[in-house]
């Protein structure tokens, strides 16, 4: 199989869309003339034209809101949003039209909507410019919201978002658009509210999605050779819907898990995997489960502030040994 | 004038245009107030008023301010290319004359906002220079502790309410500051900075109606700069609006506006006396298109400029708001060449002694990322 960039198979699977079907469109700032901010639009507008590849002014919420409409039209745009940090101003269209507007309209109308970009942090960008916006997103019934984080699965969960006809949350992981995988040619498509079990073990589950996956892989390596435990790492990848069945299979399995997420630790995802756990798995478990979060502040700059902000590998390995009762504080 | 240097290396550069005097100015609360009761505006000195042109000496002033920016810059993106200064970093190289020009008549009491291109408002309004590049550098010593980084300076204590990171996210604010200084009974106002690419988003026109609005009262004493580089990132002002006229839109709000050359420091100079002036005078908002150019990249991290050709930036070089102050300086005989090289030499020697300063601080402790989420007694309320 080819190996691909993040940012390679992500143009791949728009521009495979785009051929097999005139109603795709991008929509964006800079995604044209300039090649898109994080060049992953590149080379598009040369190829489809400036009709296919939208150029649009700084008006978040004036261009997706736009974009709702062609989607109700039958279009099926692509929006991006430079970064997520920006789709605040768009969130009203979002949540108030996109979300909503099939259901206060009795199921007359569908909205095939695909909107994406980079979330996350992890580049000194400071408060304004680091969120992840999962769980809020993840909160409004009537969008699907989804999070992969390896070339492969980028290219197939968008081939997926782009043939829905939902809205669909794209978030990707802005931090590892450089990052190499094998990417299949042709159709991928990788269905929605599957999770994906990214490493196998026996003794601990550790639970997350978007880049923070690629952190439990490392301290699973390094439980395995520190402690000789055997973690299982879940790539949730579907924030919404979400795929419980998996979760609670492995938990029966292993009886321990963490769950790790960049965003705040209240109100997150990482909340919602421990409630499911405990709701279907409680028999199962051996100890409660531990989330492991960003700090409860707006991101700061400097970089030994930031790295003490997000989930490092020391906090998600004391957090698995605490559930494993090697270590009774964390 | 200015004695450019002070001798342990913190800058002390400027003649301070301030008038020593307090408030003079009464204000009514109520917005029925009539045209008579008006803001008395105290008898300034000349230089406070409107000035037709600079005198020498005021030039070089200006002319020492626009190399502080200019060489505390380049300094920065060398910074950025040796991994110093992280996140995003956006420089004013080429648009230097705007804000030296307007903030040459700003007031001590008066409110500077800006977006994240907001390195020369905090030098002008006089945050010590090592202060900034502290901030850059990701220091405790930075200006707001190392928090915020390049594109959140904010020096409260100077009257520079902050640089701000979403496109027109700032505007509303500037508004609100206007109206509080009225409200206080104040002759302060608003210098509000907003670049092109800003015009084309909710904020601005929601923002743009109220202080026309507001104004009709006296109660908007809010001047409105906008920084036309021609381009927000990418996109020129054409690909971005059907009606390019950016002075022009505020007359949809009542807001009175005109144009300057941004790249003639005495153009700007007099433009923005005679407006804030008048804005102080009548409580009104005023907005000035300042036309400039960014001869730099976007951000320090952009390399492709698929967008404009490598002639247009080379014009645009030719009409440099500092090679432009250069040579009306020594037309006029004001400096000749020899006076320019020192004062650039100076200046390079003080941005070495800024940039160790920065590259020698230290980082910020730890507690420093649990401070400051909230305001009052019980600060943090998460976990460390
Ligand atoms: C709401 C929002 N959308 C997009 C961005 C990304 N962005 C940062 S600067 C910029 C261009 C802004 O142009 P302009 O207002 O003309 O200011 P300039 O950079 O030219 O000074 C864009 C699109 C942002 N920061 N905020
Ligand atoms: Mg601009």
């Amino acid at each position: 199989m080819p190996e691909k960039t993040y940012r390679e198979a992500l143009r791949e699977a728009m521009t495979q869309e785009m051929e097999s079907d005139e109603s795709v469109v991008l929509m964006g700032e800079d995604i044209g003339v300039y090649g898109g901010t994080h060049l992953i639009t590149d080379g598009l507008i040369d190829r489809f034209g400036p009709k296919r590849v939208i150029d649009t002014p700084i008006a978040e919420g004036g261009f997706t809101g736009a974009a709702i409409g062609m989607a109700m039209m039958g279009m099926r745009p692509v929006v991006e949003m430079m970064t997520w940090n920006f789709s605040f101003l768009a969130s009203d269209q979002i949540i108030q039209n996109a979300a909503k507007v099939r259901y206060f309209s009795g199921g007359q109308v569908e909205v095939p909507l695909v909107i994406r970009g980079p979330n996350g942090g992890g580049v000194q960008l400071s408060a304004q410019h680091t969120h992840s916006l999962e769980n809020m997103y993840g909160h409004f019934p009537g969008l699907k919201v989804v999070s992969p984080v390896t070339p492969h699965d980028v290219k197939g969960m968008m081939l997926t978002a782009i043939r829905d006809p939902n809205p669909v949350i794209f978030l990707e992981a802005g931090a590892l658009y450089g990052t190499k995988g094998e990417v299949p040619e042709g159709d991928n498509a990788v269905p929605f509210g599957k999770a994906r079990i990214a490493r196998e073990g026996d003794d601990v589950t550790l639970i997350s999605y978007g880049r923070q996956v690629n952190l439990c892989l490392r301290v699973a390596d390094r439980l395995e050779e520190e402690d000789d435990v055997s973690a299982e790492v879940i790539d949730v990848r579907s924030i919404r819907p979400l795929d419980e069945d998996t979760l609670v299979e492995s938990v029966k399995k292993t009886h321990r898990a963490v769950a790790v997420q960049e965003q705040w630790r209240l109100f997150g995802v990482a909340s919602e995997v421990a409630s499911i756990i405990q709701e279907k798995a409680f028999d199962y478990l051996d100890a409660p489960v531990i989330r492991v979060s960003g700090a409860e502040v707006p991101a700061p700059y400097a970089r030994n502030l930031e790295l003490a902000a997000f989930p490092s590998e020391e906090a998600v390995a004391s957090a698995a040994r605490q559930v494993l009762y090697q270590e009774v504080e964390a | 004038m200015p004695a450019h240097l002070a001798g342990d290396g913190v800058v002390v550069f400027f003649t301070q245009n301030v008038p020593q005097s307090g408030k003079g100015t009464t204000v009514a609360a109520e917005s029925q107030r009539t045209e008579e009761e008006s803001v008395e505006v105290r008898e300034e000195p000349s230089e406070n008023g409107a000035v037709a042109s600079a005198d020498g000496e005021h030039l070089v002033d200006l002319y020492k301010k626009m190399i502080l920016i200019r060489i505390f810059e380049e300094a920065c993106q060398r910074g950025f290319r040796q991994g110093k200064i992280g996140g995003y970093l956006h420089v004013y190289i080429g648009q230097e004359a705007v804000a030296t020009g307007f903030l040459d008549a700003f007031k001590e009491g008066d409110k500077v906002i800006t977006a994240y291109r907001d390195h020369p408002h905090a030098l002008l309004l006089g945050s010590d220079p090592k202060a900034v590049m502290a901030e850059l550098y990701g220091k405790g010593t930075g200006l707001v502790k190392g928090k915020g980084g390049s594109m959140h300076l904010f020096d409260v204590e100077r009257g520079f309410m902050g640089g701000y990171g979403i496109v027109g996210g700032h505007i509303p604010l500037g508004l609100g500051f206007a109206y509080a200084m009225r409200y206080q009974q104040t002759d302060h106002i608003t210098q509000l900075y907003l670049g092109d690419g800003s015009m084309h988003n909710g904020a601005f026109h929601e923002a743009a109606n109220m202080s026309g609005l507001w104004g009709k009262d006296g109660m908007n004493p809010c001047l409105f700069i906008i920084e036309n580089n021609q381009y927000g990132m990418g996109t020129s002002v054409a690909r971005s609006t059907a009606m390019t006229d950016l002075a022009a839109k505020f007359d949809a709000y009542g807001i009175e506006n005109e144009k300057v050359d941004g790249m003639d420091i005495e153009a700007v100079l007099e433009v923005a006396h005679r407006a804030t002036q008048r804005v102080r005078e009548t409580g009104r908002p005023y907005a000035v298109e300042a036309l400039t150019y960014r001869t730099v990249p976007h951000g320090a991290a952009d390399f492709f400029e698929k967008y404009r050709t490598k002639d247009e930036v080379k014009k645009w070089r030719e009409r440099d708001p500092i090679g432009l102050l250069e040579h009306k300086l020594l037309e006029r005989d004001v400096l000749d060449e020899e006076s320019l090289e020192e004062i650039k030499g100076e200046m390079k020697e003080t941005i070495d002694e800024v940039v160790r300063f920065a590259n020698e601080s230290e980082e910020p402790p730890i507690e420093e990322l649990y401070s400051d989420v909230y305001a009052g007694q019980d600060e943090y309320l998460g976990e460390e």
